[in-house]
């Protein structure tokens, strides 16, 4: 199967995945009477206008940086579900930092970043450790992790911690960065009264040096060695412990980004207004977009527009947790869509070869059965 | 093996119980002697710190309380992982039998329905994943997890639909539910809680133990507890759940043999979204309410008292009392009573460290021993912990255990792994 046809059964796989979700959730709204193409008219009316879609713009991009830092480990067979705890605790540090340390514009804002990605990273190494050095599997370390990493942000943003209280509010967060810190927003969509993250740039490229890392590099064969097969890349020479440990501070320097186009972008201080369960999100888009990055681009802006969108439902009296079941919904059935994809392509292939096999062109197809 | 590889090359495909074959077996007696040394423990550091919420009453009645729901989400996870499909599902199954469970007991306006209520959002949960792990082959993590977030999401809407306008009720939470009475031996509280009152070494410790047991149990509680042996009853002493298991061994010898592995896998699963589902209607029955982000994680908290337990209803049971007894702990006086605990960990950590000299491994000893030092230092220098930390306590621990304990685990050798009919390895 050529890279194209591949490319084409998984559009169209997501697409069938989005059909079902869609028919299901809409078979929810007609049991409770509501009408499934007027809720979905109003959401695409609604999560088209300007200011929406830069919303929408956004909040993508927290999101396409969580799922690449989710995907970096899938690649490997690593379940990194600690994203979001990383990405919290990393949010949090580099906003004190960048908040309290006196640096030139410029340096600041990449000091900033730095200690965002070296945050995520340690607190993605305890579970990396954990793993290597112990055997604990990582889906239950990162999970435990993300509540402890809850605890800490509450214990230090504590008013004689690292908290401030703005006089008048009661509203507590980390000491605001100054201009000098921050990063101006683009103003893409005229009009919208709101900007894009500058940011965005930078989960372009991550996104970009993800898919040159993967692809291109000794370290990115390996990684995929690891993930297919741990014990054949073992006994090619790869260090598995190893490849765990980088994999994982990797993973957990990229979810230190996820905080940060929002942090210099938007509210310049960290508080609890901070969006938790990014970290399922991630998992949920890297699915979506099969680990790639512009699947993974196509997932966050339709997981974004989903949030964006449902806000209006609750003017017309339709509960917008309607769109929670939805989203779930496109990730249980566009999974499954791209298993039978999957088994689809596999049995066209055992069919052409024993087609070849057998010589004849329209030989009896093979009876050997390649192990799914 | 021509080409001269080494025999073992990732280091830890050997299960260690194989090289140690001196593994001390846990006999009864030891079992025995072993609860017994720790409530000795716990009275003694009890007396030395004055944190009287190590062993009174309430802190092991809310132990009761706080580690069935995580037992019983941990025997949904052993169900379903001892026949191969690992279901990190559990929270998300545990938030439908939560909202059922409450709809189900309000509507009816009987705890007994509460708990069909759970069963039924349970199952829910568990057909889902049966249809995406075992008819479609998807991957079982990947299953789970958007069960995580498809039970968040129906929770939420389900609510606002239904308990929006209820007296007491909103887009969050139910409105008020029936509960089970607690069966109450009369006097035992006034008798029992006299003694207790004295804080006598031991003696107070074993009659707050005794005031717990005799007052605060219900119809629901004891049937979760009993829940513990019938798994092993029918999972380890009977023909179906030799079947089961051989399922999550070796499923394609186990077809070999007449078994089939679809149709065991599926009551697995689904016998498994129960578990989870009844842990749900258990927190309600507790609670007396169903409220948004009430399971707290706790079917993942399940998920690794399974794993301390080495894939065993004792040591799962074990594992959950250990994390509800924290998760109690921090609710009554935590910033004194888990500093007071940091002793008791101490004791723990230095015991290991003995019987790793006893056993004669070096490399066994230095962690736990330096652990127990750092921690000493710890509980030296400080009076009490910070609450917001201690209120994770029983993530912590969690944590602490698996780094400690996780080597001699085994799984079930087919656990996770997506299989289908025909193939061959």
């Amino acid at each position: 199967m050529t890279r194209m046809t591949r490319a084409a059964f998984n559009v169209g796989a997501a697409l069938l995945g989005l059909l079902v979700a869609a028919l299901i959730a809409a078979a929810i709204l007609l049991a409770r009477g509501s009408n499934p193409i007027f809720a979905l008219s109003q959401m695409v009316d609604y999560g088209s206008q300007r200011p929406s879609i830069v919303a929408i713009i956004n909040s993508a991009t927290t999101y396409y940086l969580a799922a690449i830092a989710v995907a970096i480990g899938f690649r490997m067979n690593l379940f990194n579900i600690g994203v979001d705890g990383q990405y919290r605790l990393a949010a949090m540090l580099a906003a004190a930092f960048g908040g309290s340390v006196a640096l030139p514009n410029g340096v600041r804002q990449i000091a900033t970043v730095a200690v965002a990605m070296l945050v995520g990273a340690l607190w993605a190494g305890v579970a990396a450790v954990l793993k290597a050095a112990r055997g604990v599997s990582e889906v239950i370390s990162t999970i435990m992790l993300n509540f402890v990493a809850t605890g800490i942000v509450a214990y230090l943003l504590t008013a004689n911690r690292l908290g401030y209280q703005a006089p008048g509010s009661n509203n507590i967060g980390t000491k605001p960065i100054p201009p000098s810190g921050q990063i101006v927003g683009l103003d893409l969509i005229p009009g919208a009264g709101r900007r894009v993250y500058g940011l965005i740039v930078l989960a372009v490229l991550v996104g970009l040096a993800y898919q040159l890392v993967i692809s291109r590099t000794r370290f990115g064969f390996n990684l995929r060695a690891t993930g297919r097969s741990e014990t054949a890349a073992a006994a090619s020479g790869v260090n598995v412990k190893r490849m765990i440990i980088i994999t994982m501070l990797i993973s957990g320097a990229i979810a230190g980004l996820v905080g940060m186009p929002n942090l210099l972008g938007e509210s310049h201080q960290y508080s609890l207004n901070f969006p938790s369960g990014l970290g399922f999100t991630g998992i949920a888009i890297a699915l979506l977009g099969r680990n790639h990055p512009v699947g993974i681009a196509f997932g966050a802006l339709l997981w974004a527009f989903l949030d964006q969108s449902a806000l209006i439902l609750d003017i017309y009296s339709i509960p917008k947790e309607i769109v929670q079941i939805l989203q779930a919904a496109v990730v249980l059935s566009v999974v499954v869509t791209y298993e039978l994809v999957r088994r689809f392509a596999l049995m066209r292939q055992q069919q052409r070869v024993g087609r070849q096999l057998s010589g004849a062109p329209d030989g009896p197809s093979s009876p050997q059965e390649v192990p799914a | 093996m021509t080409m001269g590889l080494p025999a073992n090359p990732l280091g830890r495909s050997v299960d260690p119980s194989l090289r140690r074959p001196t593994r001390v077996r846990l006999t009864r007696s030891r079992l025995l002697l072993g609860l017994l040394g720790g409530l000795v423990v716990l009275a003694v550091v009890r007396v030395i710190t004055g944190a009287q919420d190590l062993t009174s009453a309430g802190t092991l009645g809310a132990t009761v309380n706080l580690a069935l729901p995580i037992a019983l989400a941990g025997l949904g996870g052993l169900w379903s992982e001892r026949s191969g499909v690992v279901n990190i599902g559990l929270e998300g199954m545990m938030i439908l039998g939560t909202w059922f469970g409450a709809q189900f007991a309000f509507i009816s306006g009987s705890p007994w329905m509460g708990i069909v209520g759970g069963l039924v959002g349970g199952l829910i949960g568990g057909v889902v994943h049966a249809i995406a792990t075992i008819v479609f082959g998807v991957d079982q993590i990947v299953s789970g997890v958007a069960i995580n977030i498809l039970g968040l999401g129906v929770g939420r809407y389900l609510s606002g639909v239904f308990f929006t306008g209820q007296a007491g009720g909103g887009p969050t939470q139910s409105p008020q539910v029936p509960t089970f009475h607690s069966l109450k031996l009369p006097g035992a509280d006034s008798l029992f809680g006299g003694v207790e009152a004295r804080h006598w070494l031991v003696v107070s410790d074993v009659a707050g133990l005794a005031r717990a047991v005799l007052t605060s149990l219900n119809v629901f509680t004891i049937l979760a507890i009993a829940l513990v042996p019938v798994t092993w009853f029918v999972l380890w002493r009977t023909a179906f759940g030799l079947r089961l298991r051989a399922c999550g061994e070796n499923p394609t010898a186990a077809e070999s043999l007449g078994v089939n592995v679809y149709r065991m896998r599926w009551i697995a699963a689904l016998i498994s979204g129960m578990f989870a589902g009844l842990a749900g209607a258990f927190l309600v029955n507790f609670t007396g309410i169903y409220r948004e982000g009430q399971t707290g994680g706790r079917g993942y908290i399940g998920l690794a008292a399974m794993i301390f337990g080495n894939w065993r209803p004792g040591g799962l049971f074990a594992g959950a009392t250990l994390f509800g007894y924290t998760d109690a702990l921090q609710l009554r006086q935590g910033s004194t009573s888990v500093h007071a605990l940091l002793l008791v960990l101490v004791v723990a950590l230095a015991f290991a460290a003995v019987m790793a000299i006893r056993r004669r491994r070096p490399a066994a000893i230095v962690v736990p021993a330096g652990l127990a030092v750092l921690v000493a230092v710890l509980y030296a220098t400080t009076s009490t912990l910070p609450s917001e930390l201690v209120t994770y306590t029983p993530q912590i621990i969690t944590l602490l255990v698996l780094a400690l304990a996780s080597q001699r685990l085994r799984m079930p050798a087919a656990d996770g792994l997506p299989w289908r009919r025909g193939q061959r390895t």
